[in-house]
Parts: structure tokens; C-alpha cells; sequence
């Protein structure tokens, strides 16, 4: 085949990936993007996407039982049934209507794909396998947006009974009974879906507490939630093992137990995708297990940047997707470097966590003298005509000038407020900035306002 | 139409990289043959690399700063007819990273992450000590040096594509929140927004100035000198009176186009006299061999300030040369220097070096010894001074040496003997010249 010469060489299609060669293709770059598998990544296909689709399928169905029980709203059902069959493939027509979309959009921006795997010749020569064989590109600028892969563990491979996060969105039907080894973001939110769904759930953490990223105060009441759910949560037990029946544990005290489960979803984090590529063929310095970057996303070799989840935490779509669009504007001779103030992170857990920028701790803990203040959804009407009282919205603030440097929400349906959240903070706004902008009646965004108003010894509704 | 790559040529004995320092063909632009496209820099020497060809240049290797391997591709050149490119040829090269990248990863791996301690931020209005800036907060505190910028992403891209760093622009806003109408008054006041309003304002920017080029060199160059090498220095005070009524004497009935005396040749000739003595202070210590190279000939180094920064120029066999080629050299080498026209060899090969400010001089200065010489000879300024010749004061045209030695392979001693020596050569000048 003819060696391809281009200007952009983009490696996987991921959030990241693919922003950047959307970008790099308006700015009139002639770019070439690469992915083995559909375009979208790990997001669109067995990520982000597909599982929001099961959590909500999952909720629909919890809504529909709770009728059948005989609500309080005087809504009255007939017992609902499940088939996950059918819940599957309309999830993968979501799927494929995005991914599709990618594809589209790629092509729009005249941005030509190659689907195979690429391995690195040099700095600046890459080999893609595709099935009508091997393809020479060749590329002025290289982005590396490789992204990442689920951790397995060593005596618990996957295979069998024992299946990831992408598994675990293709199941026939709910396992009678679930075990999932870490209580991350990514456990939860599917242990909670399975749980709704009939699944008997358990599950096991190594460290003494669930979602170790957040405050006590914000996973409260996601830990209230999965025990109305019935869902059994063994904190500080070790995984041993798969064995007959389930999965063999080492609790708290050391003794040896087995956890009843048909499948056994191991979701103890995920990890760069660093090998496989030809990275043995450059000369990348690593931090740790990422490659290595400055804040224009260059790497320690000229002309190849990095982007996404390969080249550090939070290891999120929206982080990668403005990098790739920085990386790609950076690559056309625009004057960019990262400058953004949060990177808001979601839990689609029930009730739902959001969080930008920092929470208290870490704000007291990077020197910053603060006031915080929360405001209940308990005093929020929209809250309660939803039946969703659970849970607050919070604000950090910098104690000298108000400065607001977090803000962070656990409630129903609050992942939609890290869009206002976000905002807040990329725009430096203080205190009274949000607590003087008026929020519309009734909604939950006015805990945001109240929040506000509470951190500057105002509140109204409380 | 074809392509023509140019690579990175062999600009010098051993050197397998260079730094690249300027590009004078920038992308899009037409080069003749012959035109010179890029400057880089070697341990040693700029190298300008001209163009074999006729072509338009369609692509650059690296930017200003970035090291470059000998033989990777530095440039490529549209050209009429095929170029020297075969479709399909390879032509790839990588650039050579400036940082070791084997050596840190490492070393960052087997070191756990250290957790910052909290460094309190303090607000900015805080303790009666701080200057009060004239210009008045409308409202919040102003910025506290070394928080980031507060602007919105709008405000962020306009400056960036300004090319305005953020740091340097005040913000009216709350908590110092840089707006667009700052900005906007940035750029009005020509990028002074400080002296808005007169009156005393704090400045809270700061300039990044990368170290490039021989800036670096000399960096490096300088920290390899002060790590490695026990610096002792001696200062003697000389009586130069009879030296100059000597080169003035000289000078006055010198033929026609010699170069006009200075100090420096009657120096280097007593350090010929002075280190035939003492070998040991003429020489080369390789502290990793554990070797001590004394050498026969007498090859000085002569410290000149140029544009570019500090560079040392080489007089060689100054054990060869009489009072008069000394001259002629030293003026040629400095010129040579100045102008940026050394060569290579005229660069290195230094056995001793003589640092001399002229009438910037000082009374006493520490040399830095030019690694991996032993010795090195700083003169500081001349001055009159009232000198008691025991029955009254006489005027002296009086000068110090500065001298600093490897105390690691030289002694106090035997540094105190040969500027001794060299105070004895000076003040007699009529010794430098008999043996």
C-alpha cells in the first residue's frame, strides 16, 4: 500500500481522539485518525454511554416495582418485568447512532480514518494493521490517545464468571446474584443498576469506606440509598479468588469467607493503554504509569503529544476531549496551554454526586483559608414534588475574597448542575457573583443560589 | 517538482548534536543556493547552514532551543525536479530531547511522591508592611503574588492569542478577576496597566526568558566548573608604574600597523615565564582519569564579553609568540569573537585563561576556573594610589590580581609562588624578556 504522509496523525478514537482530529481537520490540517475498533472509544461503546442506558433502564424499572408496591403519589401499577435482552439492543442502537454520528463528523471535517492497529516505527512512522494489510503513515504530528483498559486482577483474570464493566453491559439477563470487587464510581453505579434490577448485589472494598474520592458528607447518602436497596457493602475484605459458588473473600478480620455470586464484576479502576504500540520504538519519559506531558500536551519527544486517559487522573471523556481540541489548535501554531480552572467529575450512583474543583479538605489541605456551607434538598420544593429530598448542594470558597474554588452536589439528578458548576469556576466567579444571579423557581438549582447565600451568612430558606 | 531533505551536518569533531539557534528561512520562504537557512550551536562554536539547493522551504525540524542529532533531518526544501526524496523513502528523524531521558524516569519512580506541605496562601491585603498601591480596588482584594490568573475563557483565549500573559495584567474584578475592559486597558496602555493612574503600583508579572544558545552553554558550562572544581583564590596587589611607563614607550615608537600594547601581552609572556617554573599550574586536571595533563605548550584562554554572552577565546603557543604577536593575536581573537566569526579550534584548547573587565575591573574578583584548567588569572582595574617609599608618598599606578586555582591538584602555596612569581615578572618587566 502507499505510505500515507500527513500533518496530524491521530492514534485511537476515543472522546479525545477524536475531538482532536474533528479540530485539527477545521483548522485545515491534513489529519489521518486511526482506531482498531468502532470510533468513540471506550466512552461510547463500553463506557460512559452504554452503561448511562442500563442505569436508566434500571430506574425505570425500580419506578415501575415501586408503583406495583403501591406508592405514596397514588400511582398504581401492575408488577413490571425486565428483559434485558431487549434493554441491551436498544442500548447498542444508542451506540451505534453516536458512534455513527463520530464517524460522520470525522468525515465532514475531511479527516481520513483508518480502522487496524497502529505500532509505532519511530518518532515519526507508524504502522497500522488493516485487513487488507500493513499501512505506512507517516506524520509531522503525532497525538498518542491511546486511552485505558479495566485493571485485572491476577487471581481474578477475566474470563468465565468473572467479567468487567464491558461485560457486565451485555448481559442477557440480571445474575441472581452480583459480587463486585471495588466500591469505585464505576461499581456503584452498575451495582446499584443490577440491584434495581433483582439482582442480590455485594459489595467488596478493600479500604474502610465506598466512593474514596469523595467526603463522608457526599456518599452518605448513595451508602442510605444501596442499603434500602438491599445491597450488602463488606468494606476493608480482600478478593481471594473465584471459587465454587462465588467469590472467596478475606474480611476485616481476617477470616476467610465466600460471597454467593453468578458473576463476579472486578471494577478496581482502570489503566493506561502504554503497551502494544511501539512505545518500546520512542523515547517517552513516564510519570509513573502515564506518559509524561507538559501542559500543551507535549511529550518529551518533539512533534508527539499525549492526550486522555494515558496520560494521567481524572481519567474522564470531557478531560480528553479538551486536550485534544487544545493539542490540535496547538498543532495548527495557536498560543495555547491548559488553563482550566475544574474538571468536574460525575457519579451516576442514586442519588447522583457531582464535584468541581475542590472539596474542603483539599482546599484546606493546598493552604487556603475557607467558608463552606451546604444547602439540603430537604428545603428545596422542586426537590420534594420530585420525591427527592436526599442530598445537598456545597460551595468552597476562599475566606479573604470569595473567591469560589469547589462546589460540589449529591441529590437526584444533579449530574446536570456540573454544567453551572463548572461555569462557576472556569469564570472565577465569587460568592456573591452566584448568590446575585437570580435562579429560576422551582428548581433544584436553587440550592446552588442558597448555597451561596448560606456560605455568605444569607441564606433565605433556611 | 520533488522534495530535498537537508540534514544536519557534521559541524565539528565529536559532536554528535547541536542546538538549534535561529532559523533564517522560515516556512513558505524561497531560498537561493548557498542562502543560509539555520544557525546552531555546538559545544564549541555557531555553525550556519546554507543551502544546497534552490527551493522553498515546506518544513522545519525543531524551534529555536531544541537540540538537534548530527545527520537527522533539519529542513525540507520544495524543489524543481525529483529532490534527493525517493516516495516511500524514510524520512523520518527524531529530535534528540534536551533532557537525558533515561536517567530521570528512574529516579522519579524510586522516589515516593512527596505531599506538599500546605503553604498558606495569604490574602493579598494582609499586614501593614506591604506597600498600598495608589491605584484603588474597586472592589475585592486585588491578586496576591503568585495565585494564577483569574480571567473567564473568553478573556483567557483573547489574551493568548494576544500573546499577553495573564500574570501581567491587573484585574479590577472580584478577587483580582482579570475582565475584558482590563484587558481592553492593557492593551491601550501599551501593556503598562501598573502605571495607570500614576503613583507607585505593585508589579506582580513575571518574564519567563528561556535559556537558550550560548546562555545555556554557559550555564552549564559555569555549574560543572563550581560543583567540581575546590576554587582557592589569591589576590596581590601589583605595582604596574614601571610596566607602563614600559608598554607606553613601546607604543609610541612601535612600527607602523602593529597592534597597539596592552596589558594583556606582557601578562601572557610573564605566565609563559612563570608557569616554565611551575608546570603544574599550566595544565589540565581529568578528574575522572585522575590524570593531571601538564602541557608543554602554553595555550591561553582570554575571557571577552560579546553580544551573545561570555566566550574564551584562545591564543595558542603563546610560549612561541613575542610581545608583538601576542598583541596582533588577541586582537584578532576578540574581534573574531565579538562578531561571532570564531572558528571552532579557535575556541577550545585553552591550557590557562586570563579574565580581564578593563576599567570595570574591581579591586578584587573570584574567578571561576574554566573547567578543566587549574588556573585562571583575573585582573582587576588600575588606579593611582599614594605609596610610601619610606621618606615620602609617591603616586603608584597600583592593580590587583585576582587568581583562582583548582585547590584540589594546586596548593595555597604553590598558587602563592606563582603570583608571586608573576608579581616579580611585572613589576620588573625586564625580566619577562630575558631568560
Amino acid at each position: 500500500m502507499p505510505i500515507i504522509d500527513c500533518k496530524v496523525l491521530v492514534i485511537g478514537a476515543g472522546p479525545g481522539g477524536y475531538v482532536a482530529a474533528i479540530r485539527a481537520g477545521q483548522l485545515g490540517l491534513d489529519t489521518v485518525i486511526v482506531e482498531a475498533r468502532a470510533h468513540g472509544g471506550t466512552c461510547l461503546n463500553v463506557g460512559c454511554i452504554p452503561s448511562k442506558a442500563i442505569i436508566h433502564v434500571a430506574d425505570e424499572f425500580e419506578k415501575a416495582t415501586h408503583f406495583a408496591a403501591g406508592s405514596p403519589i397514588g400511582v398504581k401499577a401492575a408488577r413490571p418485568e425486565i428483559d434485558l435482552k431487549k434493554s441491551v439492543a436498544w442500548k447498542d442502537a444508542i451506540v451505534k447512532r453516536l458512534t455513527g454520528g463520530v464517524s460522520g463528523l470525522l468525515k465532514k471535517n475531511k479527516v481520513r480514518t483508518i480502522s487496524g492497529w497502529a505500532t509505532f516505527v519511530d518518532g515519526r512512522t507508524v504502522e497500522v494493521k488493516t485487513d487488507d494489510g500493513a499501512q505506512t503513515i507517516r506524520a509531522e504530528n503525532i497525538i498518542i490517545a491511546t486511552g485505558s483498559v479495566p485493571v485485572e486482577l491476577p487471581f481474578l483474570p477475566f474470563g468465565g464468571n468473572v467479567i468487567s464493566s464491558t461485560e457486565a453491559l451485555d448481559l442477557d439477563s440480571p445474575p441472581k446474584t452480583l459480587a463486585i470487587v471495588g466500591a469505585g464510581y464505576i461499581g456503584l453505579e452498575l451495582g446499584i443498576a443490577f440491584a434495581k434490577l433483582g439482582s442480590k448485589v455485594t459489595v467488596v472494598e478493600a479500604l474502610d469506606r465506598i466512593l474514596p474520592l469523595y467526603d463522608k458528607a457526599l456518599t452518605r447518602p448513595v451508602a442510605k440509598k444501596m442499603k434500602a436497596l438491599g445491597i450488602e457493602v463488606v468494606l476493608g475484605a480482600k478478593a481471594k479468588g473465584a471459587g465454587k459458588g462465588g467469590l472467596q473473600i478475606e474480611t476485616a478480620d481476617g477470616k476467610a469467607e465466600t460471597v454467593k455470586a453468578d458473576k463476579i464484576l472486578v471494577t478496581v479502576g482502570r489503566a493506561p493503554l502504554t503497551e502494544g504500540w511501539g512505545r518500546d520504538n520512542l523515547v517517552l519519559d513516564m510519570d509513573g504509569r502515564f506518559i509524561k506531558i507538559d501542559e500543551q500536551c507535549r511529550t518529551s519527544m518533539s512533534g508527539i503529544y499525549a492526550i486522555g486517559d494515558v496520560t494521567g487522573e481524572p481519567m474522564l471523556a470531557h478531560r480528553a476531549m479538551a486536550q485534544g481540541e487544545m493539542a490540535a489548535e496547538i498543532i495548527a501554531g495557536e498560543n495555547r496551554a491548559w488553563d482550566k480552572v475544574a474538571i468536574a467529575a460525575v457519579c451516576f450512583t442514586d442519588p447522583e454526586i457531582v464535584s468541581a474543583g475542590l472539596l474542603p479538605d483539599e482546599a484546606s489541605a493546598a493552604g487556603y483559608e475557607i467558608i463552606t456551607q451546604s444547602f439540603p434538598f430537604a428545603a428545596n420544593g422542586r426537590a420534594m414534588t420530585m420525591e427527592s429530598e436526599d442530598g445537598f448542594v456545597r460551595i468552597v470558597a476562599r475566606a479573604d475574597n470569595h473567591l469560589v474554588l469547589g462546589i460540589q452536589a449529591v441529590g437526584g439528578g444533579v449530574s446536570e448542575l456540573a454544567a453551572a458548576f463548572g461555569l462557576a469556576l472556569e469564570m472565577g466567579a465569587a460568592l456573591e457573583d452566584i448568590a446575585g444571579t437570580i435562579h429560576a423557581h422551582p428548581t433544584q438549582g436553587e440550592a446552588f443560589q442558597e448555597a451561596a447565600l448560606r456560605t455568605l451568612g444569607q441564606a433565605l430558606h433556611i | 517538482m520533488g522534495e530535498h531533505i537537508i540534514k544536519l551536518p557534521d559541524v565539528g569533531e565529536g559532536v554528535a548534536e547541536a542546538e538549534l539557534v535561529e532559523w533564517m528561512a522560515a516556512i513558505g520562504a524561497n531560498v537561493r543556493e548557498d542562502e543560509v537557512l539555520a544557525a546552531v550551536m555546538t559545544d564549541k562554536a555557531t555553525v550556519e547552514i546554507p543551502s544546497p539547493v534552490e527551493g522553498k522551504v515546506i518544513w522545519q525540524a525543531a524551534k529555536v532551543g531544541d537540540i538537534l542529532a548530527v545527520g537527522s533531518p533539519l529542513i525540507r526544501l520544495e524543489v524543481d525536479g525529483p529532490g534527493n526524496v525517493k516516495p516511500g523513502a524514510d524520512q523520518s528523524g527524531e529530535v534528540v530531547e534536551a533532557a537525558p531521558a533515561a536517567a530521570a524516569p528512574v529516579e522519579a519512580k524510586s522516589k515516593p511522591k512527596e505531599t506538599p506541605k500546605p503553604v498558606p496562601k495569604k490574602p493579598a491585603t494582609n499586614g501593614a508592611a506591604e506597600p498600598v498601591s495608589a491605584r484603588p480596588s474597586p472592589s475585592g482584594a486585588p491578586r496576591a503574588e503568585g495565585d494564577k490568573p483569574l480571567a473567564s475563557p473568553a478573556v483567557r483565549k483573547r489574551a493568548a492569542d494576544a500573546g499577553i500573559d495573564l500574570r501581567r495584567v491587573h484585574g479590577t474584578g472580584p478577587a483580582g478577576r482579570i475582565s475584558n475592559a482590563d484587558l481592553d486597558a492593557y492593551f491601550e496602555s501599551g501593556g503598562e496597566t501598573q502605571a495607570r493612574g500614576g503613583g507607585l503600583g505593585r508589579k506582580t508579572g513575571v518574564t519567563d526568558v528561556p535559556m537558550v544558545g550560548l546562555r545555556r552553554k554557559i550555564a552549564e558550562k559555569m555549574a560543572i566548573a563550581k560543583s567540581r572544581i575546590a576554587h582557592i583564590t589569591y589576590v596581590e596587589e601589583i605595582d604596574m608604574t614601571a610596566l607602563e611607563d614600559l608598554r607606553k614607550q613601546l607604543n609610541e615608537t612601535r612600527k607602523e600597523g602593529r597592534a597597539k600594547l596592552t596589558l594583556l601581552p606582557f601578562l601572557m609572556r610573564a605566565i609563559v615565564k612563570a608557569v616554565a617554573d611551575q608546570p603544574q599550574i599550566n595544565a589540565i586536571y581529568d578528574d575522572e582519569a585522575g590524570i593531571v595533563h601538564q602541557h608543554g605548550g602554553v595555550h591561553i584562554g582570554v575571557a571577552a564579553q560579546t553580544p551573545g554572552g561570555l566566550m574564551v577565546p584562545v591564543a595558542h603557543h603563546v610560549e612561541a609568540r613575542d610581545l608583538w604577536d601576542c598583541a596582533a593575536e588577541v586582537a584578532r581573537l576578540s574581534e573574531a569573537a565579538r562578531t561571532g566569526k570564531a572558528k571552532r579550534e579557535e575556541l577550545s584548547g585553552s591550557t590557562i585563561t586570563i579574565t580581564s573587565l578593563g576599567a570595570m575591573g574591581g579591586i578584587v574578583t573570584t574567578p571561576v576556573i574554566n573547567h578543566p584548567e587549574v588556573a585562571i588569572v583575573g585582573v582587576n582595574k588600575m588606579q593611582v594610589l599614594p605609596k610610601w617609599d619610606g621618606q615620602e608618598f609617591r603616586p603608584r599606578k597600583c592593580m590587583n590580581l585576582s587568581s583562582s586555582f583548582d585547590h584540589r591538584v594546586i596548593d595555597g602555596w604553590d598558587a602563592a609562588v606563582f603570583v608571586q612569581r608573576l608579581k616579580e615578572l611585572l613589576e620588573t618587566p625586564a625580566m619577562i624578556f630575558i631568560d
